[in-house]
């Protein structure tokens, strides 16, 4: 993988995801509502739901954590779930949310100037 | 079930400000004849006022976000505002004239991802449109504001308001949206000014013209669907809400005051005093709002339009009570279907009875 794009992407299964960095796309809306993820393309106006998980890995997605540790450390711990498990599951969701261009995927880490830095508020959760 | 309308139904339950309109200014360089607006600076809110708001509303849930005014390019900040909101990440529409935005604002607008930019167009012809907006050569501005934005490939609606004075221009204002490539959209309401005065009401078109727009396939795509006769109104129907004024949806004036709706101007509370949550959530005024169903309006409850009128709540406010009928809208609904409105129906009983009070001699 080389630089920073949008559109197709699949992971190579050959490449670590130590070696992939993920960022918010700038051409995006998103808020959370009860718990989960909302999000709008501002480029064709899709309209996507992500769940709780989805919604972990979304909001860790600042382009300078690396997506391993982003499932080590967020979606292991918080949902109790195997690594290997976790490990396809992220990819696939990756790899998903790049062809839409929600994601950005990166094999060196993400300029934040490039994305929107703030994540949302958090409603519907009294 | 789309994933819009779920969003919509799971914020109605929850009670999320799903959509927030903020008028970043009253300040404008036009003087459009049917403007509700006092374009007088009473003490906006500032640069870091608007941004706390905005955290607010981020913090409180609101996802789409409507700039507009007065004209929003008249605050030298504006952009500075759409890139703090866009920051928030909220879905950001933005309502203009246009006149101000050339290659740089049009490039500024795509680069921080605005999702749709509407444009009021009054008229294809520029001695039409620049004696509604009172600026001359205004016309010619805002289609070339227009083209600046389309060659960022932003999305664009042209926004139109039939009047006496652009009746007939409707269809070719529609034929040079198509030509230049954006949506067109034709609201034939005419609303009272904010403080109430009504002369404005004048520029309303008559029975015919409505007439002739409910019939237009270019308008309402299928007119004997858009103009079908009102079906029974079930239970549903009377258990329902006008609109979302208030209940997902809600207004900010440029002097941080809260309405239900830019249509509502019911005071709710003012950002300078209190947290946007906090009358969100405390309102008695936003409470009584969220109160009203269909089956308590006091008129529109017995009307066969009731499952299918455009009724406004704020209409029917600045007429003389959110539960009342809006007659606007009951002409829209009888020029649409044929069928008087239970208003309608109402007011002319009332006149053919005689007057309101009579006295009769008391025979000895």
């Amino acid at each position: 993988m080389q630089g920073i794009w949008q559109g197709t992407l699949t992971i190579d299964p050959a490449e670590t995801l130590a070696d992939t960095f993920i960022a918010r796309s700038p051409a995006i809306a998103a808020r959370v509502m009860d718990g989960e993820m909302m999000i709008m393309s501002a480029v064709d106006s899709t309209f996507f739901s992500l769940n709780e998980v989805a919604t972990v890995i979304f909001q860790a997605a600042d382009g300078l954590t690396p997506l391993s540790e982003i499932v080590a450390k967020r979606v292991c711990t918080e949902f109790e779930v195997e690594p290997e498990e976790a490990r396809r599951d992220a990819e696939q969701f990756v790899t998903e949310l790049s062809q839409h261009g929600i994601l950005l995927v990166s094999d060196k880490p993400i300029p934040a100037h490039n994305f929107p830095s703030s994540t949302s508020g958090n409603v519907g959760k009294q | 079930m789309s994933l819009l309308v779920e969003m919509n139904e799971r914020a109605m339950k929850l009670g999320v400000p799903l959509s927030v309109h903020i008028d970043v200014t009253y300040r404008c360089n036009e003087r459009c004849q049917h403007c509700y607006l006092d374009h007088d600076d009473y003490g906006e809110m500032t640069t870091a006022e608007i941004k706390d708001i905005l955290d607010q509303l981020a913090e409180a849930g609101v996802f789409f976000l409507v700039f507009s005014g007065g004209e929003v390019f008249m605050r030298r900040d504006f952009l500075e505002l759409v890139e703090y909101a866009r920051k928030l990440m909220f879905n950001v529409k933005v309502k203009t004239n246009g006149v101000m935005i050339h290659e740089y604002e049009a490039r500024r607008l795509r680069e921080l991802g605005v999702e749709q930019v509407q444009i009021s167009v009054y008229s294809h012809r520029p001695e039409v449109h620049d004696a509604i907006t009172k600026l001359p050569g205004s016309l010619k501005r805002t289609l070339d504001s227009i083209k600046f934005l389309k060659a960022q490939g932003l999305k664009v609606t042209v926004s139109n308001v039939l009047m006496t004075i652009n009746r007939a221009d409707h269809r070719a204002t529609q034929a040079l949206s198509k030509e230049l490539g954006v949506d067109y959209t034709l609201d034939p309401t005419v609303t009272p000014m904010m403080d109430g005065d009504t002369s404005v009401l004048a520029l309303r078109v008559d029975a015919d013209n409505l007439d002739e727009l409910f019939s237009d396939p270019a308008l309402v795509g299928n007119p004997e669907e858009y103009c079908a006769k009102p079906g029974p109104v079930d239970e549903d129907t009377m258990e329902g809400y006008s609109c979302s004024a208030g209940h997902t949806a809600c207004y900010i004036t440029p002097y941080a005051d809260v309405f239900p709706c830019v249509q509502f101007p019911l005071a709710t509370g003012n950002l300078r005093k209190q947290k946007f949550i906090d009358i969100w959530k405390h309102s008695p005024q936003l409470a009584e709002v969220r109160s009203i169903k269909v089956k308590d309006l006091t008129v529109c409850s017995s009307c066969s339009h009731a499952g299918t009128c455009t009724r406004c709540p704020g209409l029917a406010y600045m007429e003389g009570s959110m539960r009342g009928p809006s007659s606007s809208d009951c002409e829209k609904s009888f020029h649409r279907t044929g069928i008087p409105s239970a208003n309608m129906l109402r007011k002319a009983a009332a006149a053919s009875s005689g007057p309101l009070i009579q006295i009769a001699p008391m025979m000895a």
